[in-house]
């Protein structure tokens, strides 16, 4: 009896041993038996900025005094020729950036006093990214949805043009198409498709040029350099360094939607 | 056995059996030619391999597939970026690949599609490439 419970115990033990060195078999086996690379496979480009939360700085005075030199509209003008958005003149425009006044952009803080080389702007506006976006929660398709990176995302083919994002958003950054925008685009970027009727469309942040390693249309197009596009997590980013070390605004922030452009005043 | 009304039924169902049968008869029985999808490019003349993203089998059986394959992992995962079984690396993208190579959409994606009367909505957004849409629009 005693001989069967000592061999019992010594099984049971080398038994432990046994499992509890088994994952640190299982690494080193992989690193001499994995197969050299899957294929087919989606891969990333070997330039492609990945970033955990990106964000804007707009840069008010330097854009302002771009301005004055002249009526300034190359950002707005480098977005929508690289998207082809189409150009509307009605108040069914069509727009994933554009200009507007202090009052309009920041309503609530503007008040009768405000100096008056503020009032006319222009402040730059565009999809905001938040980190809480109220026209995700909305939308009963998933057609917008937040990417890891922090992109609110628009996919175009899931889109059944409900509008209720643009109802959810509290910036006025979407569009709808209330027709078919072909008939109102000037000249058409061959690599990157429209839309058609019925869909609701914005700022993507330029994801697609992300991930060949370039910045926004819109940042690369600023003669004044006064957009700065970065990752906020990431401490060393030029973003964080500007907003540690001057005063900025954002828009209608008490509605708790947490966005991510930011206005240097 | 007797038939009432034998002969509006009988004149009926002729009438029914020439409808039915009608596109044989205006056809007269020709066979349309079947599809005939044209491989020659300027871009695919210069490939060194003459190879598509998958085997020429399986592209012609299933290229909806990997065009839903590409979309989803472009759009959706944020990965634009294709390596095919041969090793090739083509941005996973509609208009930057598939039409870069298929340059003559209309001997090519249309032959096939109407043959079997098919009409992708793609095309409402993805554009075929430049001398087509000035060609379509003219
Ligand atoms: C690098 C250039 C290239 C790209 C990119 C490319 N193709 Fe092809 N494709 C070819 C060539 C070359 C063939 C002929 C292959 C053969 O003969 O073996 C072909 C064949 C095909 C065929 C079969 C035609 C037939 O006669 O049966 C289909 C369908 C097709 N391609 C669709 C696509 C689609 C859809 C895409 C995008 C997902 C695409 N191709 C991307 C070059 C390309
Ligand atoms: C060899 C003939 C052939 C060629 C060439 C071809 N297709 Fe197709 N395609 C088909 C057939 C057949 C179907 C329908 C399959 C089905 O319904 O099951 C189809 C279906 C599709 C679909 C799915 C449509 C839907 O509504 O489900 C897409 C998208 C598509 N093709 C894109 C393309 C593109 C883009 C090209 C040109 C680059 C192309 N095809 C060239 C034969 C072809
Ligand atoms: C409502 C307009 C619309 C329709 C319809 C549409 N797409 Fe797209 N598609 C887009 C937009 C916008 C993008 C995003 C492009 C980007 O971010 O690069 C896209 C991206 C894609 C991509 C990946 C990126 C690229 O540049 O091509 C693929 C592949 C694609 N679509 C395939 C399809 C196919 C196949 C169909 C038809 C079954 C289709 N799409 C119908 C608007 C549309």
């Amino acid at each position: 009896m005693d001989e069967k419970r000592r061999d019992f115990l010594k099984i049971t033990g080398a038994c432990v041993l046994g499992f509890s060195i088994l994952p640190v078999l299982k690494v080193s086996a992989k690193q001499v038996t994995q197969p050299p690379e899957k294929r087919p496979a989606y891969k990333d480009h070997p330039k492609a900025l990945h970033g955990k939360r990106w964000a804007m700085v707009v840069d008010v005075k330097r854009c302002q005094e771009q301005n004055k030199k002249g009526e300034c509209r190359k950002c707005i003008e480098a977005c929508h020729t690289i998207h082809n958005v189409p150009t509307i003149p009605s108040v069914k425009e069509m727009k994933w950036i554009w200009k507007e006044n202090f009052e309009h952009s920041f309503p609530g803080t503007a008040h009768e006093f405000v100096p008056e080389e503020f009032k006319e702007g222009p402040f730059i506006l565009l999809c905001n990214h938040c980190s809480n976006p109220p026209c995700v929660r909305v939308c009963p398709t998933k057609a917008t949805f937040k990417r890891q990176d922090g992109i609110v995302m628009m996919d175009l083919h899931r889109c059944i043009g409900c509008r209720y994002c643009m109802a959810g958003c509290p910036f006025g950054a979407r569009s709808f198409n209330w027709w078919d925008p072909k008939p109102y685009l000037t000249q058409m970027n061959y690599d990157y498709p429209i839309r058609r009727r019925g869909v609701v469309e914005k700022c993507t942040f330029c994801d697609e040029r992300l991930a060949e390693g370039l910045l926004p249309a819109c940042v690369e197009a600023c003669p004044a350099k006064a957009l700065v596009f970065g990752d906020l997590e990431d401490t060393a980013s030029e973003v964080r360094r500007i907003l540690s070390k001057r005063l900025s605004l954002r828009r209608k922030f008490e509605l708790g939607t947490q966005p991510n452009v930011y206005y240097l005043v | 056995m007797k038939i009432y009304d034998a002969k509006p039924i009988l004149i009926g169902l002729l009438i029914f059996v020439g409808f039915v049968s009608m596109p044989f008869w205006l056809h007269g029985g020709k066979v349309s030619p079947p599809p005939d999808p044209k491989l020659d490019t300027p871009a695919i003349q210069i490939l060194e391999k003459k190879e598509c993203v998958a085997s020429k089998e399986y592209m012609r059986t299933s290229h909806m597939v990997i065009l839903n394959d590409w979309r989803t992992q472009a759009v959706r995962n944020s990965k634009r970026f294709y390596v095919t079984a041969g090793g090739a690396n083509y941005p996973a993208s509609l208009q930057r690949a598939c039409m870069k190579c298929h340059s003559n959409k209309a001997q090519f994606c249309d032959t096939c599609h109407n043959y079997i009367g098919l009409a992708p909505y793609c095309w409402d957004c993805h554009l075929p490439p430049k001398q087509e849409t000035a060609q379509a629009t003219k």
